[in-house]
């Protein structure tokens, strides 16, 4: 049989993306060399923190916490509000500039006391020199995506193949993709490619050179501990993230980079990295210096130098689309699914898409 | 520790120490890291202070051999050392080790990875109750503290492990109220010609049976423990027969006791060697699944040996002998030239191995074993996840370890996912109607063990703190 489309990648852009494109009629199929949700949709910090996301991508991120939100309990999702410290006066005029811009473009961010901060967080070190919050921020659990989506995937009868690698794709006279996979050939009208850190291999079997460099982010997580804080904290240069879990554990990140390529496999936790994370941590939250750390991992996640997500047609080979590199992935993602399945169903996007085909330029202010 | 050795050895068990020794005599600077206050490993566990006078049995003589020998040596002794992680810098091998309750670097040309093993405990319903424990840790409370158990204890469990605690029990002064292994009479009896070529440990083995005979403690030949009785603390343990491959096939009796000793055959510690590169190969007959090394210790992966159980269950004095190998390997491989006669001591290493082999045989799990638990069992006892939420998950659609471990936390305690992977793979491959060989241990993850966050972060100023540059706005 032939779908109308394929995706390959079945992380949370690919199965938001195949939800929307079969809810409008398609007849479609995931295909991931893993497990459903296990690359970084699955195994980042879960943040949905409004105060480190993107400027431009704002209101992507406003619509993507509202999406989480409705998914609720099934992925661990919980609304707690979020505090965002600086320790010296370099990190508060940094704070200051940044929540200001995110602030204007629509997150209800505010400056707050350091009573206030006290309150609400007597466990944060006494050394904070200025401090936001954002209501709005909070968390879901990532190790839940994959489940979450098999779920979805089942419920709305799309077909989906795990362990199976895409090997070749090659486009027929009829305009056919042929997709060799481990579990046989599978033909669509059309493909998504939603693979992200393995975009850049994935788009080269269709000799199509994508930009995509991947970052290399650690988590951390302690063990099970008493309560030591209620929302999720962030640090002014975005350095460090941490959230208690309901379970009492501590997940820590911050996107310290590791070691190792997508193409080798995983990615290896440097210890020159993933120390100073902790000190960080510890610094803002002494209590955690007692709390043992019980797995350090790490993730990748895909990026093009601009760091503007890759959404829209792949250029260069009609029917076929590529969606990723979202920064702020994990928020954004099952918006961004959605848009993309729109375009590809021929509607009208309700925000703008990234043109994978523009010209790329360094945009790290 | 800012030096280089030669040669980092992880691990002083009977293999560690030996391959430490092997190489420091062959004039290499060796560093031996273990995370014990005195060398021996498991089974060659050392007294502690309080019962030094205490008699001595053949493990603790052999361990105060390799103790003499590893104090008389060139080789650095860091004992109490835990090693947390380990990673390639440049040319090096870097084991960074938690000690005195600070994180340090130790550097290595050379690595010698010999981690021994762990004991499986195949759940039944009450396993996590407060008076049971491993068979394993049980011997490690006689060698160490001689301590018992309880007053009265059911010994449960496959291969030789069972008859010797049950007679260490009696010998310090506790009461056995029965031996329960899946084994028969006719297991042992495949087994005894490879235990003839031992006989000193066959002698042992007798001394132990005609005790326990004399002491008309009864033995349960081809039954199994199916629940562990009482809440708070063990009250007794429910016993039913077993058929070929071990399925119950009734319950027989119910032994009135406060405590059980509870475990079904050992299992390499390969987490190591895994995060290293190594593959793995599913291999029953050696305890699961086995690092791809070998019989010298050496890799596919350049200057990293792995030897002892870690490798593969093949006992105490197949370790020692493989020690020594790897250590003379690793030895030469650094272009020193090796004083004893490698193929001699290869041959030394078979006999040993075979005799391991016969013992780690008695404990291969068979398929029955998935019926001694109950949908309300739990499996993985870090989180407390039952057997019905793991079955769940699988029926919905997790095929592997990691999705197991993503859904529904079977692994992410603090142990890891060592002491429930084996059953959690079990009961993926029975869902699937595959073989445990295509059902693979979730990715392992650093710390090798658990470390206090503030001993890794250590002492530190903020200011120095190397912040990089922030995210783009």
């Amino acid at each position: 049989m032939t779908y109308d489309i394929a995706i390959i990648g079945g992380g949370i852009m690919g199965c938001s993306t195949a939800l929307r494109v079969v809810a409008g009629g398609m007849k479609a199929i995931v295909l991931d060399q893993g497990d459903l949700g296990q690359g970084a949709s699955g195994v980042n910090a879960g943040t949905l923190s409004l105060q480190i996301k993107r400027v431009k991508l704002m209101p992507y991120a406003l619509k993507g916490h509202h999406l989480w939100e409705e998914m609720g309990a099934a992925v661990g999702f919980a609304k707690t509000g979020g505090y965002t410290l600086a320790f010296n006066d370099r990190e508060a005029e940094l704070l200051k500039e940044r929540q200001t811009m995110k602030a204007e473009a629509g997150a209800p961010i505010e400056f707050v006391s350091n009573n206030r901060l006290r309150a609400a967080e007597p466990g944060l070190t006494q050394k904070v020199v200025a401090a936001s919050y954002c209501a709005e921020d909070g968390y879901a659990n990532s190790s839940l995506t994959g489940q979450y989506y098999r779920g979805c995937l089942q419920d709305a009868g799309i077909e989906y193949r795990e362990q199976n690698a895409v090997t070749a794709i090659k486009k027929l006279k009829a305009g056919i993709f042929e997709i060799a996979t481990p579990q046989g050939v599978v033909y669509a009208k059309r493909l998504l490619l939603a693979a992200g850190a393995w975009l850049k291999p994935l788009a080269a079997l269709l000799d199509v050179n994508l930009p995509v460099n991947a970052r290399i982010n650690t988590v951390s997580v302690t063990e099970r501990m008493p309560p030591l804080m209620s929302s999720v904290i962030g640090h002014a240069t975005g350095l460090l993230t941490m959230k208690q879990k309901a379970n009492g554990t501590v997940l820590i990140g911050g996107g310290w980079q590791g070691r190792g390529t997508p193409q080798e496999g995983r990615g290896e936790v440097d210890v020159a990295s993933v120390r100073p994370n902790l000190a960080l941590a510890q610094y803002a939250l002494p209590a955690l210096g007692d709390a043992r750390v019980l797995r350090s991992w790490t993730g990748f996640e895909a990026n093009v130098p601009d760091f503007y997500p890759l959404a829209g047609a792949l250029p260069n080979v009609p029917d076929a689309y590529v969606l990723g590199c979202v920064r702020g992935g994990y928020t954004i993602g099952p918006y961004i699914g959605q848009l993309m399945g729109n375009f590809i169903l021929g509607r009208e996007p309700e925000m703008p898409l990234f043109d994978p085909g523009r010209t790329f330029q360094e945009d790290t202010i | 520790m800012t030096d280089v050795f030669d040669i980092a050895v992880v691990g002083a068990g009977p293999a560690g120490g030996n391959a430490a020794l092997a190489a420091a005599r062959n004039g290499l600077r060796v560093v031996l890291l273990d995370e014990q206050p005195q060398a021996g490993g498991q089974v060659w566990r050392a007294k502690s202070a309080a019962i030094l006078k205490a008699p001595k049995t053949i493990e603790t003589l052999a361990g105060d051999v390799l103790r003499r020998a590893i104090a008389s040596s060139d080789v650095t002794h860091l004992h109490g050392a835990r090693v947390w992680q380990i990673s390639r810098e440049g040319d090096n091998w870097q084991c960074h080790i938690l000690r005195d309750g600070k994180s340090e670097p130790v550097q290595a040309t050379s690595l010698i990875l010999a981690p021994g093993a762990r004991e499986y405990v195949q759940p039944v319903q009450g396993w996590t109750t407060p008076g049971v424990i491993g068979l394993a840790g049980a011997t490690a409370l006689f060698k160490q503290n001689l301590i018992v158990p309880g007053q009265r204890t059911v010994v449960s469990g496959t291969g030789p492990l069972v008859f010797y605690v049950a007679s260490e029990i009696r010998r310090l002064g506790g009461e056995v109220a029965g031996i329960v292994t899946p084994n028969t009479r006719r297991d042992w009896l495949q087994a005894l010609p490879v235990m003839l070529g031992k006989p000193k440990l066959l002698m042992r083995g007798a001394v132990w049976m005609v005790d326990l005979m004399l002491a008309r403690v009864p033995i349960y030949w081809g039954h199994t423990v199916t629940e562990v009785l009482g809440t708070t603390q063990v009250s007794g343990v429910q016993v039913s027969k077993l058929d070929a491959d071990w399925t119950p096939k009734m319950q027989v009796t119910t032994l009135q006791a406060d405590s059980l000793c509870l475990g079904h055959g050992l299992i390499p510690q390969i987490e190591a060697a895994q995060m290293l590169g190594v593959g793995i190969t599913h291999d029953p007959a050696s305890g699961g699944w086995v690092p791809n090394a070998q019989d010298d210790g050496s890799t596919n992966i350049g200057n990293l040996y792995l030897c002892g159980d870690g490798t593969g269950i093949r006992g105490a004095d197949a370790a020692a002998v493989q020690g020594r190998v790897t250590g003379m390997r690793a030895a030469s491989d650094l272009g020193s030239d090796t004083d004893q006669d490698m193929r001699a001591a290869h041959n030394e290493w078979r006999r040993a191995a075979g005799f391991g082999m016969a013992m780690t045989a008695l404990s291969i799990p068979r398929a029955g074993m998935a019926r001694w638990t109950t949908a309300e069992t739990i499996v993985c006892r870090c989180e407390g996840i039952i057997k019905q939420s793991v079955l769940g998950e699988v029926a919905t659609g997790a095929a592997t370890t990691n999705a197991v471990k993503s859904g529904v936390r079977a692994g992410m305690g603090p142990c890891g996912g060592k002491y429930c992977q084996t059953a959690v793979a079990a009961l993926i491959a029975d869902h699937k109607g595959t073989d445990v060989s295509n059902i693979a241990p979730p990715t392992p993850r650093p710390p090798l063990r658990p470390v206090p966050l503030g001993a890794l972060a250590g002492s530190f100023d903020y200011d120095d703190l190397p912040i990089p540059k922030p995210a783009p706005l």
